[in-house]
């Protein structure tokens, strides 16, 4: 299970968070604090995993995070995930915007925080893995985001 | 209207939408807090306005506002407002929002429960998606139940897209509302096998995550999995699989042997590291799993050990940590092929990576040995001199202590080394860690005797330093060390050097800036140490030594006496007045060192940590009782200031009566008695709970060394004001260097004696390798003394399970469900709510409609010659029984009358083909169980499977014979099986063109129309898949009760596993009226061997109430216990139902005869039983032994197998060719094995049983169910 995921800058500044467990917002902003602590200090050229975050789980979860330019991905999982797997599944997320928004950078985020969400939600669901191949995520996306056009449309 | 829809556009023209929001948020760095709040007030007016998309452009600006942190809880109504919009735009929006922000106690929820049903069935699949993504993040055990049955409905929606959401949420709604997974399971199973490779993914991620909680539960499911894990390409399925397999395989060792192939298979091929790491975790847990000796094993692990050694050495950081991870799981249990591989891992812990490091450490922990101990640690204490970072420094400080007290101090051999490394370690700056070397400390001084000497020597120099550790307070951690060192200083004062100065060091004015309880232990141990100080100078003819001592008590205590701890306080004031009294009894001459020594006399021994917990409650000790009369409510709030401890101590908050009576007093007395009896701390050390840990010989075995010390064991050595000087365990390690070479050449040197002396000997008695381990001997006879524990502890270890984890409540016996749907049914109270049938007050849901109606079986309407043979059989045992037993003449007047009504009565018939085709569901998965052991015990080619199965697909199976279908599939897993028990029922068919045949086509058809609509719009497939799950002809065990014109009574009937006596009779009621049923009662006339169970107060004659109404075509299940003495015969009970027919206009009394057949087959279980402990029972020769021949069974071997598991409750040991040895167990412990055995159309089966009558009884039966078919 996913437990949450965390996207922040260099700065920490949060970009999208989602918990897949219930926490109150100021325990969120706790977390998302220390996660940041834990993984800014750390260089670029060691492993990409991490134990102890003391404020989610506990032993049987870990932190496993990329570092793309200004921004962290970081995905709280526990024990049964697999640690190769996650990693290539942050890959796939971060193409799947990449391929949305055409050469995806920190202010996409920033701004379409709610479409970065959606397409969020077409990969993982609940705290589970919904769906691992980019073209059948980017699918789904765009077919959502042409209803939604539409129903503008018809609007004005 | 229309002007207000333009009005509402107009002014969201001026309101302002995210990315307003978010560019205002960046352009007011300095006032961002006011310029937030500023934007909540707009958007609470938004949230005021009618126009949906103002709103929902309000909810999406809170969504952004959320994840900075603020709580928006208070627009959740708004969100449900923005949730229910029809268009799909702000749909979205609003379930976004809800998923950030709400949680189970938001109580708006509860009005979205309409809502999100009718998103879930919306026409347009993406509403529906939408909905089943908001829920997964805010489901409530509430929605939970309500939803349940629309979410699996959706879980066989057309769409694929649909399907695999509603399958991943369904784990979220057994979290939450554990009583679905029972009734969902069955499709969650089916969805495995879909054929959209996003769904399966999702089924496999969903009983993965279960499994993991639960695995035992899932074991049957392991043939399919494993098929999976040889079909499928999908690595990120792989995986989820292969971990399944990882948490399996210690319940199941044959899973193991079964795996390893296959996973090597994927560890040569594959070229996706995760896969390859996930395969090579799972046959290390394979291999931990199976006994290790084997030798292939050692080749599985050798190719482990060096894939992950790649993974070290791999330049990627990532892979190297995973290779250290997996690299510690195989140390558990092959320390060795880790070991060879030390020089790695010590590379290792200088890695730049602080994760890394961490986890070379951890395997640090299981390579050590007797040899290399000291070499480690002393490598160890380098890093902790360079470490940088607290964090690191205290992980290595618990690894080094980890390390050295592993088992007990399994590989110390000089304790001297490690009290001396212990006291190194108290000179790390800012440690959190001073208890835990403390603990360390007192442990090893107390545990190992012949260390106190020294120990003490070591403390007595720690106590005269203290002001080196406590010179700075902020090292606060460390000064717990002087806690052990007082402790240790004045429980073993014996061995002091100079107790003087020691007592002196303890009473420094200094020692009050020390935490309380550091002083307090001071406190009580000056005290000891005075106590030995009088002993030693009483004997001297000076006395003002002694009295010097006192008096300098006297001078040093007041300063405790004014502390503010009330403990210190306490001892310091007590000692004190003592003290002042000794001083004056000394000068008086009086000896008082021998009555003061007796203070502190007898020895503490250690206790285990848990000894507490596992004192056995004592009989009659009732912990919950009141001990006094409970106290009056207006008691308790008159006590008011008792209420503080109520928290903590609920015990103590019994209200103290002032006038006790000699009575309680005396009880009271008898319970502290009782409870110190049990105390641990109460026990006097007997010798025999004291184990000698190191390797025992005998004591005179061990060649006692006399060492040559050139370290003094006196600590003064080592500068006193500055111990940093040379650290001491340096030259311990030479010390043992060279005490470990000279005995290693006297060992030489002694064996070479021997062999002179004894050529001929055998072998060596010193088994002395060059260099084992065992050759390395202590430095002293050290003998580690055991906890106590209490006596007659509970061996109970599961005290470590967190009774809140809520997988708890998902550890449902599925295989239960599968097994043996047939003979328990979902109860009605199991099935999944759904609301219009509750308004209907009806107790079924519809998707389990059909399968209800088809589980009542029909009533055959011809009755066969073979049933009058049957008739007559029973007739002819009933009079043989009792003939035997005479004695009991009121038995025997009742066998008599049943005899007579069971040639009226309608016989109970125990199988009819209709049945058997009936319930499909049920049937395939007990075999499945069945197949579990057929699958594990034969070892069939995993490659082979699929192409079986497909050749057998492909084939237009119908029309092929029988016969040769079932000899080319002896070892097949069920998929061909399928085709075959397809073509074998057409056989049949064509053979006997009977009535009730055509009946049954139509019945079947119904049965697959079912499953179709069942299916959704992947008919052929899904019914493929259905139809590949179900090996066996369907089969059932309820057979026909009584039945008239308003209803129909089919029963099962199973012994009760858990009580010897029981029997569980599940009767289904059908109403084939229409009217209403109710008052429906069940009687059953008690015979001397058998009675229903009826509830307390009421008569032997009365009946039972059945717990429901039936309305017109509805059938429920009651379930009745019978409890039976002899279980040797079968035996049959007269009974009767009454019921209410109540109609528009009237209402009449019925009743309806039946007649229980309890037979003997009903009181075996099925048992699991292995092959060798089957071998065992047979060599025994306590068993009776009996054969039957079957002539004319035209079915192929294994459905004569399953027949007999399925129908007699027997399970298969083992089975080659056309021979199987089975086995089951009576409700009272009888064995019995079958040995079965076909050629051609006879089949001979020789049984053996402790109980010979038990064992006709049972063949008979056998013989009956196959004579019918």
């Amino acid at each position: 299970m996913i437990k949450a995921i965390l996207i922040f800058n260099n700065h920490g500044k949060p970009r999208l968070i989602r918990f897949y467990q219930y926490f109150a917002e100021d325990m969120q902003q706790q977390i998302i604090r220390e996660t940041f602590h834990l993984v800014s200090k750390r260089d670029d050229n060691v492993c990409n995993f991490l134990e102890g975050g003391s404020l989610i789980g506990g032993s049987d979860y870990k932190l496993i995070y990329r570092h793309y330019a200004t921004l962290y991905f970081v995905f709280c999982v526990d024990s049964s995930e697999s640690e190769l797997g996650i990693l290539d599944l942050i890959q796939v997320f971060v193409e799947t915007l990449d391929k949305c928004f055409e050469n995806v950078c920190e202010l996409d985020l920033i701004f379409h925080m709610d479409k970065v969400h959606y397409i969020l939600q077409e990969v993982v669901m609940g705290g589970m893995v919904l769906e691992t191949n980019m073209n059948e995520i980017v699918a789904q996306v765009e077919v959502q985001n042409r209803m939604e056009k539409s129903e503008l449309c018809n609007q004005n | 209207m229309a002007l207000k829809i333009v009005k509402g556009s107009i002014d969201r023209m001026f309101d302002k939408n995210l990315q307003d929001l978010v560019r205002g948020i960046r352009n007011h760095k300095e006032d961002e807090a006011k310029y937030i709040s500023t934007c909540i007030d707009e958007i609470k007016q938004e949230l005021k306005q009618d126009n949906i998309a103002v709103k929902a452009n309000a909810v999406c600006k809170l969504t952004y506002l959320q994840m900075l942190g603020y709580d928006v809880s208070w627009a959740a109504f708004n969100i449900v407002e923005v949730m229910s919009s029809s268009k799909f735009t702000y749909k979205r929006i609003g379930y976004l929002a809800a998923s950030q922000c709400f949680h189970e106690n938001t109580d708006v929820i509860m009005l979205t429960t309409n809502q999100i049903r009718k998103d879930l069935s919306s026409p347009n699949q993406y509403d529906t998606g939408v909905a089943l993504t908001g829920l997964s993040c805010f489901v409530t055990p509430d929605l939970a139940r309500d939803l349940a049955n629309d979410i699996m409905t959706l879980m066989s929606h057309t769409k694929p897209y649909i399907r695999k959401k509603a399958v991943l949420i369904m784990y979220k709604v057994f979290l939450k509302y554990p009583e679905s997974l029972r009734p969902a399971f069955p499709r969650l199973k089916e969805k495995l096998e879909d054929p959209d490779p996003g769904v399966q993914s999702a089924a496999v991620n969903v009983i993965c995550e279960l499994a993991r909680r639960n695995p035992k539960n899932y074991l049957s499911l392991a043939p399919l999995f494993f098929k999976l894990m040889t079909s499928s390409t999908n690595n990120w399925v792989l995986i989820k699989i292969i971990k399944l397999f990882g948490a399996l395989t210690p319940l199941e060792p044959r899973l193991g042997k079964k795996l390893i192939e296959p996973l090597t298979n994927l560890i040569h091929s594959t070229s996706a590291m995760s896969l390859l790491y996930e395969c090579v975790n799972t046959v290390i847990a394979v291999l931990i799993s199976l006994s290790s000796g084997m030798p292939n094993h050692s080749a599985s692990i050798q190719l482990c050990v060096q894939k992950l050694r790649i993974l070290i050495e791999d330049s990627d950081q990532n892979l190297k940590y995973l290779g250290l991870l997996a690299m510690s799981k195989i140390l558990k249990t092959h320390p060795k092929s880790v070991q060879s591989h030390k020089d790695l891992i010590l590379q290792c812990l200088d890695d730049k990576d602080e994760s890394i490091r961490l986890r070379a450490l951890d395997l640090l922990y299981g390579m050590v040995s007797k040899k290399n101990l000291m070499e480690i640690v002393k490598k160890l204490m380098i890093h902790v001199d360079k470490a940088e970072g607290t964090t690191y420094r205290d992980e290595l400080l618990t690894k080094i202590i980890d390390i050295c007290s592993q088992s007990n101090y399994q590989y110390i051999t000089n304790f001297e080394w490690y009290i001396s490394i212990l006291v190194e370690l108290t000179r790390l700056e800012g440690t959190r860690h001073g208890h835990l070397i403390a603990s360390q400390m007192l442990d090893v001084a107390i545990r190992v005797k012949a260390i106190r000497v020294f120990a003490v020597a070591q403390m007595a120099t720690l106590l005269d330093n203290a002001h080196l550790l406590t010179g700075n307070m902020q090292r606060n951690g460390i000064c717990e060390v002087l806690y052990a060192a007082a402790w240790i200083c004045g429980e073993f004062s014996e061995h002091l050097e100079n107790p003087v100065q020691t007592l002196e060091a303890m009473l420094r004015p200094k020692v009050a800036t020390l935490p309380g309880h550091i002083q307090a232990v001071y406190v009580q141990n000056a005290a000891k140490l005075f106590a030995t100080i009088l002993k030693n100078q009483e004997g001297n003819t000076d006395s003002t030594a002694a009295q010097e001592t006192s008096q300098m008590m006297i001078d040093r205590l007041p300063l405790f006496v004014q502390s503010a701890n009330l403990e210190v306080q306490e001892r310091a004031s007590c000692i004190l007045q003592l003290v002042k009294y000794i001083q004056k009894l000394q000068q008086k001459d009086v000896e008082v060192a021998e009555e003061v020594s007796a203070l502190f006399a007898g020895e503490l021994n250690p206790v285990a940590p848990k000894a507490q917990k596992k004192v056995p409650v004592p009989e009659g000790l009732d912990l919950d009782a009141w001990i006094n009369e409970p106290p009056s409510e207006s008691e308790s709030e008159d006590e008011q200031p008792k209420a503080i401890f109520t928290k903590e101590e609920p015990k103590h908050s019994r209200p103290r009566h002032t006038e006790v009576d000699e009575k309680e007093l005396a009880r009271r007395r008898e319970a502290r008695k009782q409870e110190q009896a049990n105390n641990p701390f109460y026990i006097k050390a007997s010798p025999s709970s004291q184990k000698v840990y190191q390797e025992a010989p005998g004591v005179e075995h061990i060649p006692v060394v006399q060492i040559d010390l050139s370290v003094p064991l006196k600590v003064p050595a080592t500068t006193p004001s500055h111990p940093t000087g040379l650290p001491m365990s340096d030259q311990y390690v030479k010390l043992e260097e060279e005490r470990r070479q000279k005995e290693r050449a006297e060992k030489k040197k002694k064996e070479k004696k021997k062999r002179k002396e004894k050529r001929s000997g055998r072998g060596k008695k010193h088994d002395s390798g060059p260099e084992s381990e065992e050759d390395i001997t202590p430095a002293h006879v050290v003998d580690i003394v055991t906890e106590e524990m209490p006596e007659n502890a509970l061996p109970s270890d599961d005290d470590d399970k967190d009774p809140n984890d809520p997988h708890k409540a998902l550890d449902i016996d599925l295989d239960n469900l599968l097994e043996t749907t047939a003979r328990r049914p979902l109860a009605d109270s199991e099935k999944l709510p759904v609301r219009s049938h509750r308004a209907a007050g009806a107790p079924k849901s519809s998707a389990e409609d059909g399968e209800a109606e088809n589980a009542t079986p029909q009533e055959p309407k011809k009755k066969s010659s073979k049933e009058k043979r049957d008739k007559k059989k029973d007739k002819e045992r009933d009079r043989k029984r009792s003939k035997e037993e005479k004695k009991k003449k009121k038995h025997k007047h009742e066998e008599k009358e049943e005899d007579l009504l069971g040639g009226q009565a309608e016989e109970p018939v125990v199988q009819s083909e209709e049945t058997k085709e009936v319930e499909a569901q049920p049937t395939s998965t007990s075999a499945e169980v069945s197949d579990l052991d057929f699958w594990l015990s034969n070892a069939p080619v995993p490659s082979n499977t699929q192409e079986a199965a497909t050749v057998a697909e492909a084939a237009p199976a119908p029309e092929a014979p029988a016969g040769t279908a079932a000899d080319s599939e002896p070892e097949e897993p069920k998929d061909t099986e399928t085709e075959e028990s397809k073509s074998s029922k057409h056989k049949k068919k064509k053979q006997k063109k009977e009535k009730e045949e055509k009946e049954k086509k139509k019945k079947k058809k119904h049965h697959h129309h079912h499953h179709h609509s069942d299916g959704g719009g992947e008919e052929s497939v899904q019914n493929g898949t259905v139809e590949e799950e179900e090996p066996l002809p369907p089969m059932s065990n309820y057979c026909l009760l009584a039945e008239n014109s308003y209803i129909k009574m089919v029963c099962d009937i199973q012994g009760n596993l858990q009580d010897g006596s029981q029997v569980v009779v599940s009767v289904i009621f059908e109403n084939k009226s229409d009217s209403f049923l109710k008052s429906m009662e069940f009687n059953v006339l008690d015979s001397l061997n058998s009675k229903l169970q009826r509830p307390e107060g009421s008569g032997p004659h009365d009946g039972l109430t059945v717990p429901f109404q039936l309305p017109p075509g509805v059938s429920n299940e009651a379930r009745f216990v019978f409890t039976v003495q002899s279980i040797v015969m079968p035996q049959k009970l007269k009974g009767t139902l009454t019921f209410i027919v109540k109609n528009e206009d009237s209402s009449t009394h019925e009743k309806l005869d039946f007649k229980l057949h309890f037979t003997c087959t009903s009181y075996l279980i099925t048992t699991p039983c292995y092959s060798d402990a089957f071998a065992k029972l047979l060599e025994s020769g306590d068993l009776k032994s009996s054969s039957v021949r079957l002539e004319g069974v035209n079915m192929p071997f294994h459905h004569l197998l399953a027949r007999i598991c399925f129908h007699h409750h027997f399970s298969v040991v083992e089975r080659i060719d056309s021979c199987a040895s089975m086995y089951s167990r009576s409700i009272q412990g009888h064995h019995v094995c079958l040995l079965v055995k076909t050629s051609g159309q006879t089949v001979s089966i020789d049984a053996k049983c402790d109980e010979p009558t038990l064992l006709g009884n049972v063949l008979d039966e056998i013989k009956q169910t196959f004579s019918q078919c």
